[in-house]
């Protein structure tokens, strides 16, 4: 079953604003879906129309087989929203907050109680149930708003930027976090700026620009999409310039590293032998850069490109 | 917080019983709203009391004294039922605006939104928030009464239904202003520039007979005159106006107010892009 299919989705905004131009996209249930784009994509929009915090111009949007125009709903019990933003009263109390959003779900107070210590309780945030919001870290924040957003067991749990201002412990434990929950059957909808983020945790992935899907695919398959990966080896020993390897562009950044491009006909094992046979000895190896960046920044200059030339 | 036992684990729901969704929703917006006004009691019950107090002192006792009776009553029984009715206006009218607009400003009203809550339901919710501190206001006030003067109940029918006609028809407008306003200040022009003059003008502290001709009927076009008058004349068994017919404005106005709101959200004026 799909847990959020698009047909046809359109948004223009009051100030002649296209935000969305005729999307079509399937999530499956229980995927880990990533949602990228640069800042205005039209991500957010495509968020808040699923959610109801804007109205679409045009199209379809169905949750669990609940279309939000018909069963509107039956399709907000399925969807849980930790948003961009902080939106909850700075004023009340981490119980409080929890508690009432139970609350507008239906889920009375004793079960709402359950729940709360369950989640506060993984999510690190026990200690602070009686603490009032503003008086929270940012990143304690953002785990209460993944905590709220779970208050009523969504089907659906969608993350738009969760991780956004966090430091790399806190977004790690949130990663792992967001893996248990999906592995116990909750979709995941993640949009991020962090696309070793998306990288990691997601099986599929979409790329949206200027409102239109370029991307769309399981997450492996479009890494696989990249012609060259640029390796960056770590040596052992100085030398004095970049060896020659045919076939192969090599940079040497610094008199301990080569930075070596390797196309996907290439092999390393290749790179790895040559190096040996002109004496060089490597003492680690990683990806110069994050691949689904690169994949991303060559979709979005394509787009740019593609843009251009019809104006 | 990682550890796989400790994450949530979900479970195919069964199919929402949205009759049961819907009134523990409507309960948890009452008890949030009762609990706003319980928590911020110094700026919610307070300032009302304290006002009421100074209008009694000067009004009803000081200067009441020299004035004479009105409709056969002393000036402070005449005043009394407008003063408590002034407080459950402002109050509604007040309670909501504020709590629906910082609840837009602050963007917290996104988890009602994204809820599954009907429209309908989230407008009773804050209506009822209102008309909440709009009585616990005027009884607080009506002590404050009972410490100046008698108050004389003619029909106490009138009395309740009245006072709560009119604290739902001004919640209602606080939250078609809040709807509306895009920041504090229009939420302050309202009451400042329409509500105050209207209740003072409405009738509060004396009878438009009182006035000339025209003066009457211009009267006439005020709401707030047949809401002070149908109190007043469920203390004292006399009114201004028809009371039948400050019913049906009342009832009216309830009826076309509630859908006008439920309407506004519904579209997303003010809320949704």
């Amino acid at each position: 079953m799909q847990a959020l299919s698009f047909r046809g989705l359109t948004k223009t905004y009051k100030n002649g604003v296209q935000a969305l131009k005729g999307i079509d996209l399937d999530v499956e249930e229980g995927d880990f879906f990533a949602l990228l784009g640069p800042n205005g994509a039209g991500k957010t929009t495509a968020i808040g129309i699923v959610t109801s915090l804007v109205n679409k111009s045009g199209g379809t949007v169905e949750v669990f087989g609940h279309d939000i125009d018909r069963e509107l709903a039956a399709a907000k019990s399925c969807i849980g929203l930790v948003p961009q933003e902080m939106n909850f009263n700075q004023f009340e109390t981490v119980t409080t907050i929890l508690i009432n959003q139970a609350g507008f779900y239906g889920i009375p107070r004793h079960t709402a109680r359950e729940r709360l210590e369950k989640n506060l309780n993984a999510l690190q945030l026990w200690d602070k149930r009686n603490a009032v919001a503003r008086s929270l870290s940012g990143g304690m924040k953002r785990r209460l708003m993944i905590a709220r957003a779970l208050m009523h067991e969504p089907r659906l749990l969608i993350l738009d930027e969760p991780t956004a201002g966090v430091d790399i412990e806190v977004r790690r434990t949130m990663w792992t976090f967001m893996r248990d929950i999906n592995a116990a059957g909750t979709t995941i909808i993640l949009t991020t700026h962090y696309l070793e983020e998306a990288e990691n945790l997601c099986r599929h992935v979409a790329i949206i620009d200027k409102g239109r899907i370029i991307e769309n695919d399981r997450m492996s398959r479009v890494l696989r999409k990249l012609q060259t990966e640029v390796f960056v080896f770590n040596l052992r020993n100085p030398i004095a310039a970049a060896p020659a390897l045919p076939g192969y562009t090599v940079t040497m950044p610094d008199d301990h590293t080569l930075e070596i491009e390797v196309s996907k006909d290439q092999n390393l094992n290749d790179i790895f032998s040559r190096l040996s046979g002109v004496g060089i000895e490597v003492l680690s190896m990683r990806n110069k850069s994050n691949r689904l960046e690169e994949l991303f920044m060559r979709l979005v200059d394509k787009g740019s490109e593609q843009a251009a030339a019809h104006v | 917080m990682t550890q796989t036992t400790q994450a949530t684990a979900m479970s195919t729901p069964a199919e929402p019983n949205l009759a049961h969704t819907n009134l523990v929703g409507f309960n948890t917006i009452v008890i949030r709203e009762f609990s706003r006004i319980v928590r911020i009691w110094s700026q919610t019950v307070v300032p009302p009391a304290i006002t009421a107090t100074l209008y009694f002192v000067i009004f009803g006792s000081l200067i009441g004294r020299r004035l004479g009776d009105m409709g056969g009553y002393t000036y402070i029984q005449y005043i009394a039922p407008g003063l408590i009715m002034m407080q459950v206006i402002t109050n509604s009218y007040g309670n909501v605006v504020s709590s629906f607009f910082g609840a837009k400003f602050g963007k917290h009203i996104e988890e009602l939104l994204v809820s599954p809550l009907p429209n309908w339901l989230i407008v009773a919710g804050y209506v009822v928030g209102g008309v909440s501190r709009g009585l616990v206001v005027g009884g607080v006030v009506t002590v404050i009464t009972l410490i100046f003067t008698h108050l004389h109940v003619h029909d106490m029918l009138v009395v309740m239904s009245a006072v709560l006609l009119s604290s739902i028809v001004f919640s209602l407008l606080g939250m078609i202003n809040a709807i509306f306003a895009k920041n504090f200040d229009q939420i302050t022009f309202i009451p400042t520039f329409v509500l105050t003059p209207l209740t003072y003008l409405g009738g509060v502290f004396y009878t438009i007979e009182m006035l000339p001709q025209w003066a009457q009927h211009v009267s006439h076009a005020n709401p707030i005159l047949y809401m002070v008058n149908a109190f007043r004349f469920g203390f004292i068994g006399v009114s201004d106006v028809n009371v039948g017919f400050a019913y049906a404005i009342m009832i009216g106005a309830v009826v076309v107010l509630y859908v006008a709101c439920v309407w506004l959200l519904q579209r997303g004026v003010g809320t949704r892009e």
